[in-house]
């Protein structure tokens, strides 16, 4: 199992580069991102894949985690809006916090934005992992805060959605506070005659 | 409607609006404003008497207009709660001289002339946004002719008509002379697909709507005409092409073509549609009793209420943005709030129950656990390092930060609290604040490591990650191409992003450097985006004394929605850059190069004489 080494010991950084099918590998020149990634400073390790985010990819982290006593991980894919809780969670099923991981973004910023631009975006995607690798050198395990939640919800809105919501969640045993803004519930539905495909009547 | 009034565990708050709300995922603190009744929902029990004897009549809303209600009413029979309901600003009884027949009428005596809003707060760990649609005013579509002839009616007045629950009984009958239409003409897309007028979009419904409606005629009426005029009809779902092909058996005629013009005959009040039929290439001419205008749906008027509470998104056709539109459909960016029905887009009632439906699986996901994991971004102070000045109390926007400025001690941050926007490090003067996971050299890394080669080649993009950097999502998932000379560096919230990053990237020789983030109504941290505006409009002037040209700083606000706005902004940042020569960058990194000496501020911990150093430091 990997140790954390907080910022004194020698920091050994994995890149993997995803190539995501031909969604990033047909714009960007992924071997090239790989090879100048291995270069990096503390870089010990760079994976070239196609599909990182697939079962495969993951089972690949969590090894050259193991493997190379990994305490740093870049990955350059996807956005991290996408898939970074994938990946923490990668980390995490390695004994690594996951907030030791940097994403770059290959492909919504970069191969899917130059299209036919193959070098300017290969040059892109470079400047992206080097980012990605100097900023995650300075990274730093976090504790995440687990708060109670409050068993109870609350719908905004009286209509056709919100009555069926606030029902499904007052069946499985919540307390369900139901907010209308008219005198009474039905909305827009409650107004309609006949609904189709059944045509029964809405209310 | 009635299971949910009856539900145990629902408790239902009529004729009420959400007025504030406070907290985050699984522990929301909800304000809800409990409008005057003045008719005591518990105790009335809808027997009408107050209704009979009330003088004064009004438009009835739900019948839109075809009827009339008292002052004192029931919106409709079937209503939930099951209460009549006192328009004020109509009534003449908060003058008892005036009238107050119902107040002497009422056995329960439960109408009160003095009741008040009542604000109630509610506790609560998810929030569903069920907010619905507006629909179409077609006012603005003169072609149509809906505000000059009375035979023109929308499709949802054309409802209360055939309702047997409506104000004609079901009889569907012309507004002109109340006799039955002979023939009957729909035209579909009122208000939908169209670029310059109305909205863009299809609102998905109303093809299918039309198609019901025409069965229903059939059914009561089997000799009127009808005829549809139409774009496309959209029968995408399940039983659907059924129903569309059970309406055409039942002889409705289906005409490819929008009319460009109706005419009304003054002495019949029957109408004349002027149609370019596509289908056959020919300009006709057809008659109808009665046309309906399909009209489409819209976001909700008040939808920027909700949309401010609870730091939400709307999409460029104005309904509710979800996390992900394909993997995260019902949820919101905001942790712990849910998108179902219309509010997020027009949809029909089968999919607005199966949305519900799912929106209500993903909050019963999270509250069945008990707790939540909440993200470690939030701030810290450093002790040693603060002077208790007390700007990072007026900077957060949730409160969080508390300092007693008087007596000199340091900030504290209480992390519960804190949503982990980084406006306050950004504005400390002492550099005693730093933000878990988006420290300063971990984004100073960035900046260095993104200019070390040819930077003059490059433009540094700050983007703030709920809307900036998903503007950049979207347009790379929508494929608008731009240049590919900039660099994003991802922070939280534009607010994080300290002036002094700004400085270093130009002393580091960047060319152009582009902060961008929230526009001020979607601000993820309520309005940390007005920190961003403030701090950058100070860099100008800063900037200009130095002699470095403010334009190389650029501001620019783009939501999750706009990636075409997002491929714009970045091709006008990489001109910018263009215009920039490279002595104009050498004199920047001169006039900055003290930016990259180590800073005093974030030197190594002072020995410190006593626990007490800072403070008396402070004092003196």
């Amino acid at each position: 199992m990997a140790e954390v080494d907080g910022g004194n010991g020698t920091l050994r950084v994995g890149v993997f580069v995803c190539q995501c099918g031909l969604n990033i590998a047909g714009t960007v020149d992924c071997d090239s991102v790989a090879r100048f990634s291995e270069d990096l400073e503390d870089v010990v390790v760079v994976y070239n894949n196609k599909y990182t985010c697939s079962e495969p990819g993951q089972l690949e982290i969590r090894k050259a985690i193991e493997e190379n006593n990994l305490n740093r991980v870049v990955i350059a894919s996807c956005s991290p809006r996408m898939h970074e809780p994938t990946f923490r969670a990668a980390l995490e099923a390695a004994g690594l916090n996951p907030y030791l991981l940097e994403m770059a973004n290959l492909r919504e910023h970069c191969s899917w934005v130059h299209i036919g631009e193959k070098d300017e975006a290969t040059e892109k995607a470079k400047d992206l992992v080097k980012m990605a690798v100097a900023r995650a050198r300075s990274l730093e395990a976090q504790e995440e805060m687990i708060v109670p939640i409050t068993q109870k919800a609350m719908v905004v809105g009286g209509g056709v959605a919100g009555i069926q919501a606030a029902l499904d969640l007052a069946d499985a045993g919540y307390k369900v506070y139901l907010i209308e803004k008219e005198p009474s519930i039905g909305g827009i539905m409650a107004q309609i005659d006949k609904t189709y495909p059944t045509m029964d009547c809405s209310i | 409607m009635a299971d949910v009034g009856r539900h145990p565990n629902v408790e239902l708050h009529a004729y009420s609006e959400v007025d504030a709300v406070t907290g985050y995922v699984g522990n929301f603190s909800v304000t809800v404003r409990k409008k005057a009744r003045y008719v005591d929902v518990k105790e009335c029990t809808a027997c009408g008497d107050c209704e009979d004897v009330c003088p004064i009549t009004a438009p009835n809303e739900f019948e839109i207009g075809l009827s009339t209600r008292k002052a004192i009413y029931q919106p409709f029979p079937q209503a939930v709660p099951s209460a009549y309901v006192l328009n004020i600003e109509e009534c003449l009884g908060n003058n008892p001289i005036a009238c107050g027949k119902c107040l002497e009428v009422c056995d329960k005596k439960c109408i009160d002339y003095d009741d008040k809003d009542e604000l109630i707060n509610i506790e609560v760990g998810t929030i569903l946004v069920c907010i619905g649609m507006d629909v179409y005013d077609p006012t603005a579509l003169d072609e149509f002719g809906y505000t000059q002839y009375e035979n023109v009616i929308t499709s949802m007045e054309f409802e209360r008509l055939i309702n047997s629950g409506g104000p004609t009984k079901g009889h569907l009958i012309r507004l002109t002379d109340r006799e039955q239409p002979k023939t009957v003409a729909f035209i579909q897309c009122v208000g939908s697909r169209d670029e310059n007028r109305g909205n863009p979009y299809c609102s998905n419904f109303c093809c299918m709507n039309t198609v019901k409606d025409c069965l229903l005629i059939k059914d009561h009426y089997p000799d009127v005409d009808i005829k549809v005029f139409y774009m496309d009809i959209r029968a995408f779902g399940k039983g659907f092409e059924d129903l569309f092909q059970r309406s055409k058996d039942a002889g409705t005629i289906y005409v490819r073509g929008i009319p460009g013009e109706i005419e009304e005959d003054p002495v019949t009040k029957s109408l004349k549609l002027y149609v370019e039929n596509t289908t056959e290439g020919t300009v006709e001419c057809h008659k109808a009793d009665m046309v309906v205008l399909s009209i489409g749906a819209i976001p909700r008027r008040d939808s920027s209420s909700i949309q401010q509470l609870l730091t939400l998104q709307r999409s460029q056709d104005g309904f509710f943005l979800e996390a992900h539109p394909k993997l995260k459909p019902v949820d919101a960016a905001t942790q712990g709030v849910f998108f179902a029905g219309c509010a997020e887009s027009p949809k029909d009632i089968k999919d607005s129950v199966t949305q519900a439906g799912a929106a209500a699986a993903r909050a019963n996901r999270l509250m069945m656990q008990g707790k939540v994991k909440v993200e470690a971004i939030t701030s810290t102070i450093i002790p040693d390092l603060c002077k208790a000045c007390g700007i990072c109390v007026k900077v957060c926007p949730y409160h969080a930060i508390s300092c007693d400025t008087k007596a000199k001690t340091p900030a504290t941050v209480v992390e519960a609290a804190c949503a982990g926007c980084g406006a306050c490090s950004a504005e400390c003067p002492f550099g005693a604040i730093s933000m878990k996971h988006f420290t300063d050299p971990q984004i100073e890394a960035q900046i260095d490591a993104m200019l070390e080669v040819d930077a003059k080649d490059k433009v540094l993009a700050f983007a703030c990650n709920w809307c900036s950097y998903s503007g950049g999502d979207l347009a790379g998932t929508n494929r608008f191409q731009y240049p590919p000379n900039t660099r994003l560096i991802r922070t939280m919230c534009s607010g994080r992003v300290d002036k002094k990053f700004v400085l270093r990237a130009f002393a580091r020789g960047a060319p152009i450097v582009l902060v961008s983030g929230c526009h001020f109504a979607d601000c993820h941290y309520i309005n940390a985006v007005h920190w961003t505006q403030r701090r950058i409009e100070k860099l100008w002037d800063e900037l200009e004394k130095k002699g470095i040209r403010p334009e190389r700083l650029q501001l620019e606000w783009i939501s999750a929605a706009e990636g075409q706005k997002f491929a714009t902004v970045m091709r006008a940042v990489e001109e910018l850059r263009q215009q920039v020569t490279q002595e104009e960058i050498e004199h920047t990194k001169k006039v900055l190069a003290d930016v990259l000496e180590p800073s005093k501020l974030r030197a190594p911990k002072q020995p410190a004489a006593s626990e007490e150093a800072p403070a008396q430091e402070a004092a003196a």
